[in-house]
């Protein structure tokens, strides 16, 4: 099995398994325990406002738009590690079929396998740091290698099935 | 539908009962049956349910207006009720196709496995045990609920699908195990490797330079998959970029007027529900487009895997592949648009997932064919 096919299954099978862990994990200690702060908190805004305590409705509010934030990411982070985990073994078990270079093939499955890991872990340190930019950097590094590695891949399956390709 | 002969080689890559051919079918009913519940789940419950949502949302402002912090407890345990109903809806629905996608994804790296045949048989059964308990846990959460639970926040419906969630990742870890003998040249690996037989008819994981070249129904699905995949990471990219922030923004803000409204203008209460609901279904159009362009990409991808065990002729094949296809792109393209031209939308939405659900199981009846016809042939060899 050529190398960048081992970068690519290897790599997404443990990806895949650590989105589990991470997900498992985040279903028993954290995900009820964040979803009765987000109901709660937005319920105390409500609770507060119909008892005409506005400031402690607004700090509600505010708790609830952060709570979310929070959550929305730690969800996003389970779905997409797992999801290009799952992408990056297909096409580790296709790669033959992209009509690249060997040493191409390597970097195109290197820069895949960095980008799965790096952009979801930039989104989790989003709700470390709220606002960080080295996060929102890690974020759209992370996402700019996927896509690229997705483009040279579909072009590689392309030159495949053109006359002349591989 | 006319058929072609069965090659040897074929039957040597798909045995009867074997772990390949488990999961195989395993993994497209689970697809299947997961798509299914997603459409049921879009017709009957999701425009209802955020409908319900709404008017108690409406009900608890009605309430602040009034000043009675009781009936907005009373609005919010409705609320909460309603918004588990569809979260674990939308789990079960996301889960068990998600299972599905792995169970093929391990089919295709059976050959390199180096655990013996019965060892893999029982991890392909424990996995499919897993990716089935998974989501009907996760489905009966919110009908069990706390019932007979020792646990303050878990009830048992939790601990089913975390506990098949578990067998999941441990069949996942036994298979990295198997990869990793195969790759370290374990002696089980060759003997594994020498059962099946040589490399497995279109198990890419075995290509060898002496396999057929890809038919046209793998390149279409292959690379059709993966700009597919592309399409949802670009347009996943636009979404984080120009609307994630500016929503979760907007969203603080509608709230913040809702209340100040109950508090000092009722009448303009309702029209801020309104705003808060048009922003919910705005957001998960855009998220269900993202993710449904994405995930049928993966799809297309796996089932050019499959192709050569679909026994049926050429031109069927290619009918359920450009079928799959054009249900791909319909369905989050018209999801997305559901917004913006109405519920006639948000119904050829609905069309294009029953296309790729007919594709499926077209797909699966020539798969089901082509194991009959090779246990067929293998019962008349001596």
């Amino acid at each position: 099995m050529s190398r960048d096919r081992k970068v690519l299954i290897f790599g997404g099978l443990a990806l895949a398994a650590f989105g589990m862990f991470y997900g498992l994990h985040y279903a028993l200690f954290v995900e009820h325990q964040t979803l009765d702060q987000l109901g709660g908190s937005l319920a105390t805004a409500f609770v507060s406002a119909a008892e005409r305590k506005l400031p402690e409705s607004r700090a509600a509010l505010d708790r609830y738009a952060a709570i979310r934030y929070d959550y929305v990411r730690q969800v996003d982070v389970h779905s997409h590690w797992i999801g290009l985990a799952m992408l990056m073994i297909v096409f580790g078990a296709a790669f033959d079929r992209v009509a690249f270079s060997g040493s191409i093939k390597f970097w195109i499955a290197l820069a895949l396998t960095i980008g799965a890991i790096v952009f979801p872990l930039g989104v989790i340190l989003q709700s470390v740091s709220h606002g960080s930019a080295l996060a929102s950097a890690l974020a759209i590094l992370g996402s700019g290698l996927v896509i690229m590695a997705l483009a040279a891949t579909a072009l590689g399956f392309a030159r495949q099935g053109a006359p002349g390709g591989a | 539908m006319a058929t072609k002969a069965v090659s040897s080689p074929m039957i040597a890559g798909f045995p009867a009962m074997s772990a390949q051919r488990l999961l195989v079918f395993g993994g497209v009913a689970l697809i299947a049956g997961g798509m299914i519940f997603g459409e049921i789940f879009a017709v009957f419950v999701l425009h209802q349910n955020g409908g319900k949502t709404g008017e108690a949302l409406l009900a608890a402002t009605k309430a602040v207006t009034a000043q009675n912090p009781e009936a907005v407890k009373q609005a919010f345990v409705s609320i909460g009720g309603l918004l588990e109903d569809r979260g674990t809806k939308v789990d079960t629905h996301v889960h068990m196709t998600d299972a599905g996608y792995l169970a093929l994804l391990l089919a295709l790296v059976q050959s390199s496995v180096a655990l013996s045949a019965p060892r893999k048989r029982f991890l392909a059964k424990l996995f499919l045990l897993g990716g089935t308990l998974l989501p009907i846990g996760i489905f009966l959460i919110h009908y069990v609920g706390l019932a007979y639970s020792p646990f303050p926040v878990i009830g048992w419906a939790s601990i089913l699908a975390d506990s098949a969630g578990a067998l999941l990742i441990v069949v996942l870890t036994a298979e990295v195990w198997g990869l990793w003998r195969h790759f370290r040249g374990q002696p089980e690996a060759v003997a594994s490797m020498s059962h099946v037989g040589t490399a497995a008819a279109g198990c890419p994981a075995e290509r060898s330079s002496a396999d057929p070249a890809p038919t046209w129904e793998e390149r279409a699905l292959l690379g059709g998959g993966t700009v597919l995949v592309l399409l949802g990471f670009l347009y996943g990219a636009w979404y984080a970029g120009k609307n994630l922030y500016e929503q979760e923004a907007r969203e603080r803000n509608i709230l913040s007027f809702m209340l100040d409204a109950a508090v000092k203008t009722p009448d303009l209460s309702g029209q801020f529900v309104n705003s808060y609901g048009m922003l919910a279904a705005e957001r998960a159009v855009q998220i269900a487009a993202h993710s449904h362009i994405i995930e049928f990409g993966l799809l297309a991808m796996l089932l050019s895997f499959v192709q050569r065990y679909v026994f049926l002729n050429a031109v069927w094949k290619r009918r359920w592949v450009v079928l799959l296809l054009l249900g791909s792109l319909i369905l989050p393209v018209f999801v997305w648009l559901e917004l913006k031209v109405g519920l006639v939308a948000g119904g050829i939405a609905d069309v294009g997932g029953l296309l790729v659900v007919i594709a499926l199981i077209g797909m699966l009846a020539g798969m089901l064919r082509y194991s009959g016809s090779v246990d067929a042939l293998r019962g008349a060899q001596p």
